[in-house]
């Protein structure tokens, strides 16, 4: 008896240095997330190195893998923005079970925007872009018709971004948790399709006759999503 | 020889470094035991096999091998759904609809793969079918089998992106593959009132489905990147959203296992 106990000491004592290391790359330091709340204000607070934020107000995705992760933050704080505010301000025509998905749909996106801020500060602390502020005022948050629309854009153009992205990440790990968001964007994607038009999950407009999804370069998709965020993004040197 | 470092530094390029150990228990058991002996020689030895184990088994397959495995799927969906067609029980209108744009998809993936293959003068796998002892008389249990092998997909997909980073054409295909496979999963799942992407208590279903949300890593994992996505993002969020919000591999051995698809192959 006394052995096991002596065992399992011994144990936890040992496992500590092996924790200790993950643990100890800052983490908790850097994960203080906004709440889904004020994301409509996600607030600019990148005051100190100018090379990501230039004179001219231009955000730097940049370059090589980090560029990759910035790119994906960016587009994930998009899309989390949007849903606070479908969730804050659900449009009066939507169901009961389509506000409960979306509230899901909130979480999810929130859930990557606070994943990617964490992962980047502790793997390549100084580099993360700062809080984008998205613009919705194409947006008619209080008519389904109007938010679906928006939603199919967004999730449509992520998971294109992510197919698209994919190629210029060195690092598997990376691949692997991107391809892991990915398909997660692309089940909300085929959700908000049918919600749309029952049967439109993968029709002809986003399935090639390979039966493939499409892939957009980062250049692109920056450019598709511009309209909605004030600040100017630079992907011209993304995974490059 | 720093056995902690080394963890570490694999750590950083393979996030489920600890996770291929049979279990972090057992190698701290191991570790533990090892420096009690105080046999320090002997540490070279056994890290030695502590890898093996854990990465031993799987040695990196060819790109060949990798799209013949993705091949033998889509072979197999192809067939289900061939079947379920003959069958004659999906409703007529949306139903039918969505089962035919979804055969479409996997019989174009079967022709892109095959070419695939023989341009990179490989032989592509032919005849692997869908057991038809395994096939469902009902329709209900044949949603139930399309979603298994829809969600099997996606996750064998993911587990084989890493094995395709030397050719990145390649991996983009396999890539635009992977989000139709997740699109016709968040579909077919639709159609039996689930939740379009996999909640925490999938891993907990009963066969066949349970066994496609298990394995190595689990559907309901909400640790990615050694980050607790429940309890270290700053703001709290429920274990179903974190597992929900990020998607899980399968490994091929998983994948073909006879528990999931492995199990559906005809012969």
């Amino acid at each position: 008896m006394s052995n096991i106990k002596q065992n399992a000491s011994e144990e936890a004592e040992f496992a500590k240095p092996l924790y200790t290391p993950i643990k100890r790359r800052s983490f908790f330091m850097y994960a203080g997330a906004t709440a889904g709340a004020t994301a409509l204000l996600l607030s600019g607070c990148d005051d100190d190195d100018n090379e990501i934020v230039t004179p001219d107000g231009t955000v730097n995705l940049g370059s090589g893998d980090v560029g990759v992760l910035n790119y994906a933050y960016a587009l994930e704080q998009l899309e989390a923005a949007f849903y606070a505010q479908v969730k804050a301000t659900p449009a009066a025509d939507f169901s009961t079970l389509e506000k409960d998905y979306f509230n899901q749909v909130a979480a999810h996106e929130a859930i990557h925007r606070d994943f990617f801020k964490a992962a980047i500060n502790r793997d390549a602390p100084g580099q993360i872009i700062p809080g984008l502020t998205p613009i919705f005022t194409s947006v008619d948050f209080t008519k389904r018709a109007s938010v679906l629309a928006t939603a199919k854009t967004f999730e449509d153009l992520g998971v294109a971004a992510y197919n698209g992205a994919g190629k210029y990440l060195k690092t598997p790990a990376y691949l692997v948790i991107a391809g892991q968001i990915v398909s997660v964007e692309a089940r909300h994607a085929a959700y908000v399709r049918d919600l749309i038009s029952n049967g439109s999950f993968a029709n002809e407009e986003v399935i090639d006759a390979n039966g493939l999804d499409k892939a957009m370069e980062p250049v692109d998709v920056v450019t598709a999503a511009q309209s909605f965020i004030k600040e100017k993004l630079d992907a011209s040197k993304v995974g490059k | 020889m720093n056995i902690l470092r080394i963890i570490e530094q694999l750590s950083e390029v393979d996030a489920d470094v600890l996770g291929r150990f049979d279990s972090r228990r057992a190698v701290f058991k191991s570790l533990g035991n090892t420096a009690k002996m105080g046999a320090l020689a002997a540490a070279p030895v056994f890290v030695s096999s502590l890898f093996s184990k854990a990465y031993g088994q799987t040695t990196t397959p060819s790109v060949i091998e990798v799209l013949n495995y993705a091949l033998t799927l889509e072979l197999l969906e192809e067939d289900f759904y061939k079947k379920m067609t003959a069958a004659g029980k999906v409703p007529a209108g949306a139903a039918a609809g969505a089962i035919a744009t979804i055969l479409k998809h996997e019989t174009a993936h079967v022709k892109l793969l095959s070419d695939t293959i023989k341009a990179l003068s490989g032989t592509p796998v032919t005849n692997k079918k869908f057991k038809a002892s395994a096939f469902p008389a009902d329709y209900p249990t044949q949603l139930v089998v399309a979603q298994a092998l829809e969600d099997t997909g996606v996750r064998a997909y993911k587990g084989q992106a890493g094995n395709l980073m030397s050719n990145s054409a390649l991996l983009q295909v396999a890539l635009q593959i992977h989000s139709v496979e997740a699109r016709h999963a968040a579909h077919i799942r639709g159609m039996r009132q689930q939740p379009a992407w996999i909640p925490a208590s999938d891993s907990a279903l009963p066969a066949p489905l349970g066994p496609v949300y298990t394995g190595g890593i689990r559907e309901d994992n909400v640790i990615q990147s050694n980050v607790n996505i429940t309890s270290q993002l700053g703001t709290p969020y429920s274990a179903n959203d974190a597992a929900a919000s990020f998607d899980e591999i399968l490994t091929m051995a998983e994948v073909l296992d006879a528990s999931r698809a492995g199990g559906l192959v005809q012969g």
